[in-house]
């Protein structure tokens, strides 16, 4: 029997990471199955390789309030949406997020909180739990507290560890996603004893994907190959000893890879995030691309926008390819990669994402991976997430640091 | 088929995982953690029954019910038990 006597995986992702596009997934009916509510850009962290827009300064004043947040959940249900993942920023900066999960649970929702574990309490994670929410990731950045106030720019390690023994005492599976980066590749050992040690069942290490700060942040960031191969080998070492139930995920990152991932599964076939102040988009980048309207959810009918809109239906399926894509026998196992990267590199959205081997633009890679390991470009300082540098970015006074790139990342 | 189902056996859904009926998709589905499975017919009808209570025979007997025209359902039930087993979308009681 197989399994499609039984049932069709929809949407079967193994564990959602803040920076992973990617999913396994069959269908190409376009239904929002997924809706991702990066409900505020606010965050106590300042992480180096938040994939969040690095002019999200702008989008802090303006959130959707909880009446709004709430009719969204319901009209996106109305449309099949039926996995919710509460992301941000850091979602736990809102107050309302337990009645926002009570409401998701009413309306059937299976509901995912993604954190960084900063804000959460005992009295909140009841208050979760009572109102229904089904699942925690949690994301942790570093074994060593050093690398990890580093990276994060902020003392939050010890916290992580009691928000983790938290969620696994309510009952919640321990899912917990690692960045992977230059500053922790070396520590893949020490992050699995570390997640073994506080019972996690899902470990996901994503290796960085390059979209907002960490795109700024590229030359500081990008491990060599050598590296990625020996984290993914002791990944495996680790798996064959284990004894332990916990599954591993090794999310390998593109720009090592000779074809592009699949992003978000194709454009507008089963993601929907609708972003702080209510923008509704197909991935969680596509705002970089130009001459692109995206719908909000103050304006315009959910139906409309994830059926109808311009925006949404301009990517979907392949008819908007040119070559090499378009006469490409493997286009519909990737459907030419990611818009936004291949705008953000080659500054032509409908290019074939550069991280394709076929792609003309695919030097970019192969020189961005050069340049990270260019001493004097690794030497310039992390631009790290916070306030402070958004301003400055949307003020144009980092100029230098984003003029490669085809749009403020 | 490798779970060794009995008919004695009782089986439950496994934690964090979350069956229903979804309007928008017009089946049975199962909810995990940032993932669903859309159930085809009969296993929707199988897994319905599934509840933590009632042994593989019971479920056997209330479809051999409900669907007397169906031939030889008893090895496509097991079959489905089988393979939600080994999915881990159940857990023996
Ligand atoms: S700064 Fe860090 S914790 Fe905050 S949203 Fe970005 S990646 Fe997540
Ligand atoms: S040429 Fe385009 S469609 Fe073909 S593999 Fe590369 S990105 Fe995918």
């Amino acid at each position: 029997m197989t399994q499609n006597s039984l049932g069709d995986s929809v949407v079967q992702k193994t564990v959602h990471a803040q920076q992973n596009n990617g999913v396994a997934a069959s269908a190409t009916q376009t239904q929002p199955l997924w809706l991702l509510a990066e409900i505020t850009y606010r965050c106590p962290l300042h992480c180096a390789f938040c994939y969040n827009p690095t002019d999200y300064d702008k989008h802090t004043q303006n959130e959707l309030t909880t009446e709004q947040w709430i009719k969204t959940l319901r009209e996106a249900r109305k449309l099949g949406a039926i996995q919710l993942g509460i992301s941000g920023g850091e979602p736990l900066l809102r107050d309302d997020i337990e009645e926002i999960v009570a409401e998701a649970h009413k309306l059937g929702y299976y509901s995912n909180l993604i954190t960084s574990g900063v804000g959460l309490t005992e009295k909140r994670i009841q208050a979760f739990k009572d109102g229904g929410l089904d699942h925690i990731q949690l994301s942790m950045h570093d074994i060593t507290e050093e690398i990890n106030n580093f990276i994060t720019n902020t003392k939050t390690f010890e916290l992580k560890k009691k928000v983790a023994a938290m969620i696994k005492s309510h009952g919640y599976p321990m899912v917990l996603n690692v960045v992977i980066h230059r500053y922790n590749i070396g520590h893949m050992r020490e992050i699995l004893e570390m997640a073994e040690a506080l019972g996690a069942d899902f470990v996901e290490l994503a290796n960085t994907q390059y979209y907002g700060w960490s795109l700024v942040n590229r030359n500081q960031l990008m491990p060599t190959k050598e590296q990625i191969e020996e984290a993914e080998r002791i990944t495996n070492e680790f798996r064959a000893k284990t004894e332990s139930k916990m599954k591993i995920f090794f999310v390998v990152p593109d720009y090592f890879a000779d074809r592009p991932k699949k992003c978000m599964n194709g454009w507008g076939e089963v993601f929907m995030i609708v972003t702080a102040n209510g923008d509704v988009l197909p991935c969680h980048s596509a705002r970089v691309l130009p001459n692109m309207q995206f719908p909000n959810v103050k304006d315009d009918d959910l139906g409309w926008s994830w059926k109808d809109s311009p925006a949404f239906n301009k990517y979907r399926g392949d008819s908007w390819m040119k070559e090499p894509c378009r006469t490409c026998p493997e286009k519909e196992k990737d459907l030419g990669g990611c818009r936004c990267q291949a705008f953000l590199l080659s500054g032509d959205a409908e290019a074939a994402d550069p991280v394709c081997a076929l792609s003309p633009h695919h030097h970019l890679i192969e020189q961005a991976i050069i340049d990270a390991q260019n001493p004097q470009l690794q030497a310039q300082p992390i631009i790290f997430r916070n306030d402070k540098n958004s301003k400055k970015i949307i003020e144009g006074e980092l100029e230098a640091r984003v003029a490669e790139f085809h749009a403020l990342p | 088929m490798d779970n060794n189902i009995q008919s004695a056996d009782i089986y439950a859904l496994a934690p964090h995982h979350r069956f229903q009926w979804e309007e928008a998709q017009q089946s049975y589905v199962i909810l995990f953690p940032e993932g669903m499975v859309k159930l085809h017919g009969g296993a929707g009808e199988v897994l319905k029954r599934v509840n933590g209570m009632a042994t593989v025979a019971d479920i056997v007997a209330e479809l051999k019910a409900a669907f007397p025209d169906a031939d030889d359902i008893e090895n496509d039930i097991l079959g489905m038990f089988d393979l939600a087993l080994g999915k881990q979308w159940l857990r023996k009681v």
